[in-house]
């Protein structure tokens, strides 16, 4: 996907000036929130869960190089091919190989996010083959001029009823639909008719199960279960963390990952594929690949970061982020928006290019406190802060203001005479209202909000008091 | 071997702390495999059909219970009436014995190519804690018949109703040795919530999911 985001800070202030996107949030805000909360209760032991799997994800991550073998090993002997993918272009170069060995003309693909990393359907148009999106969000957003997704799994969230009905519209040369039930017939009968021509059915993974080498796929469309049954060529593309050892295991994090993604039990569908179709057998893959994808991952996976890779793309941490809530996905400027996409954009892209990401955070702990897997993800955000200063990445206004902080905070007598000044001038700026309108340096904050003004006296010299007083009595 | 496996192992193993495979950490995962360890999971009651029958009805498919295999053709009849659809439907083979003329049903055994309305297929097993059907696909288990007709019409027995989706992995072990090419689990018809987080059935999949049980 095309990187932006190094225009995060105009971007999130454009989205939040946005009427009709905010009007959009709002409807949705919450929706998933309130459902997730219900959803979890039906589980005995909640928290006993996530961390069986939080143990899950990092076993296999401790030792992912032999889980990735034993992976391969098992999927090769069930005829699946296993190619592997150092960068987002390999994994392309993979998939138009495959397409050409193969003469195949139309792919059908099923929600993947990693083949958004790559801008895979770009690539296979470059070639001359077809490719139709068949998730309906991501099939809305490909029509709309492939709109970048908004959210992990619900692609089109920023978008309302009647833009939907504005493209159909204009797209299928069809009269509006009012309704979203007329909206969504619509696009199964043109959906319809691409399942049964489609020679390439495209997926993700969910999980990979290393005993059984099977892919994993839940979606409640069935769009993934007709993409892997009906055309003769199945290619999973998946990151090389999706390793889960067992079934039982994989059954463990599915309990949680549709809890905290919709709030639903189970979704509709959940298919496990294994390797090629057998003697007799009239529907599925003839020809069955897994693309296994670092473009990476294992510099995450060396880094401090390290944990994110526990990740099994729930969304929940986007769905209780404040932030997230009120600028939208597309801020974000790649294919990971919200807390955990800040967390691994900078090892995927660049510590560079997205620098604004770790720190587009209040650190209010919402995504550690709903994240399945628990990914500590604002002890995370604030590791790159940190890389962010080592690295001199920070701008020179706050480099230098930290520098002069440092001088200061490290003379205790300078110090409480500068803030004794400090907050008697704060205070006299307030005025009557006790509020500040602006301040010189901290117009980001004055621009859009009031500062409070201090009460006139620092804590030292309150406590100072205190114990004076103390003494006395 | 590519170089891109090779590369990629290597960088993963640099970031582990080793230089190659680690046969230590192959036969523990070999051994932690083979135990198949099983994680927390909500208690089930001792009655699995009617915990199942509750959370399928949640799940918006509709139930029949009937009292011998012999009654199928005529609740297939009486279903699609009520729909007030066409008796026509492409059917697995393992339901080619039954009387279907006598229920006035043109019941076709072949896979369905698309153009089915109406599609009757056997389940594997069905989990009780989701209300979950079980498919496993075969020869005689064409996966489309469950798929691209409007309405699915799937026959369960009772007695194949398990607890967890644990249970049904075990099960698969137990009966069929390994993974057949695909297992499809189906929790009630085919829905989006794609426009507005509103939810909408059909979206791809059958729009209806009937349950005709079998004792």
């Amino acid at each position: 996907m095309q990187i932006a985001t190094m225009y995060f800070k105009d971007r999130a202030q454009l989205k939040l000036q946005d009427e009709l996107l905010q009007y959009n949030l709002n409807k949705s805000k919450g929706k998933f929130v309130g459902k997730r909360a219900e959803a979890i209760r039906e589980l005995d032991d909640f928290e006993a869960t996530r961390d069986a799997a939080k143990s899950i994800r990092q076993r296999v991550l401790d030792n992912l190089d032999t889980w990735l073998e034993i992976f391969e090993e098992n999927a090769r002997a069930r005829g699946t091919t296993v190619l592997w993918a150092e960068t987002p272009d390999e994994v392309n170069r993979h998939v138009l190989d495959i397409a050409a060995r193969h003469g195949l003309k139309k792919a059908i693909k099923s929600k993947s996010m990693v083949s958004e990393e790559s801008a895979l359907d770009h690539a296979i148009e470059a070639a001359g083959m077809k490719v139709v999106e068949t998730d309906l969000g991501e099939y809305i957003l490909q029509i709309n001029d492939y709109e970048p997704p908004s959210h992990i799994i619900a692609p089109a969230l920023h978008k309302s009823k009647e833009e939907v009905s504005a493209l159909f519209a204009k797209v299928h040369g069809t009269a509006p639909k009012t309704g979203i039930q007329e909206l969504c017939a619509e696009a199964r009968a043109v959906l319809r008719e691409h399942y049964l021509t489609g020679d390439l059915g495209i997926t993700g993974a969910n999980f990979l199960i290393a005993e059984t080498g099977s892919v994993f796929l839940v979606t409640n469309e069935g769009n993934a279960t007709l993409c892997t049954t009906l055309p003769k060529v199945h290619v999973a593309i998946t990151g090389i963390e999706k390793v889960v050892p067992t079934l039982e295991e994989a059954s463990t994090l599915l309990r949680l990952l549709t809890r905290s993604a919709t709030g639903q039990s189970i979704t509709n569908y959940v298919d496990i594929l294994t390797g090629i179709k057998g003697a007799g057998e009239f529907h599925g893959a003839e020809h069955m690949y897994v693309i296994l994808v670092d473009s990476g991952r294992s510099k995450v996976l060396a880094s401090e970061v390290k944990e994110a890779l526990r990740c099994i793309r729930c969304g929940a941490c986007m769905n209780h982020c404040p932030v997230y809530q009120n600028i939208g996905g597309h801020s974000y400027g790649w294919v990971y928006p919200g807390p955990i996409g800040s967390v691994i954009t900078p090892m995927f892209i660049g510590q560079e290019v997205a620098a604004d990401l770790p720190n587009a955070s209040t650190l209010c702990g919402s995504c550690a406190s709903v994240c399945p897997v628990r990914i500590p993800l604002p002890e995370l955000l604030r590791k790159h802060r940190e890389t962010q200063v080592r690295l001199d990445l920070r701008p020179v206004g706050e480099r230098l203001g930290l520098r002069l902080w440092t001088w200061l905070a490290s003379r205790p007598a300078l110090y409480a005479w500068a803030t004794r000044l400090g907050v008697r001038v704060m205070k006299w700026l307030g005025g009557y209202e006790g509020r500040i309108h602006s301040l010189p340096l901290a117009s980001g904050w004055t621009n859009g909000r009031d500062l409070p003004a201090p009460a006139g006296k620092t804590f030292r010299e309150l406590y100072a008091a205190r114990r004076r007083a103390g003494r006395q009595t | 071997m590519s170089s891109a496996r090779d590369n990629i192992l290597a960088r993963v193993r640099a970031a582990l702390g080793r230089q190659a495979a680690d046969p230590a950490a192959r036969s523990a995962a070999q051994v932690h495999m083979a135990a198949h360890p099983i994680g927390p999971r909500p208690a089930l009651p001792e009655d699995l059909r009617a915990r199942f029958l509750e959370n399928a009805l949640k799940l918006e498919s509709s139930t029949d219970e009937l009292a011998t295999r012999k009654d199928i053709p005529v609740a297939v009849a009486r279903y699609l009436d009520r729909l007030g659809v066409d008796r026509r439907a492409a059917g697995w083979p393992e339901f080619a014995d039954l009387d279907w003329a006598a229920a006035g049903v043109d019941l076709a055994i072949r896979p369905t190519q698309g153009l089915d309305p109406v599609g009757v297929t056997g389940v594997y097993c069905a989990i009780a804690e989701t209300g979950t059907l079980v498919v496993l696909a075969g020869s005689e288990a064409p996966s489309a018949t469950l798929l691209l007709p409007d309405t699915h019409i799937a026959v369960l027995s009772a007695g194949r109703i398990v607890g967890s989706m644990e249970e049904a992995f075990a099960l698969i072990r137990r009966e069929r040795g390994q993974m057949p090419r695909a297992v499809n689990m189906i929790s009630g018809p085919s829905r989006t919530g794609d426009i507005e987080q509103t939810i909408v059935l059909g979206a791809h999949g059958p729009f209806r999911v009937h349950l005709l049980i079998l004792p």
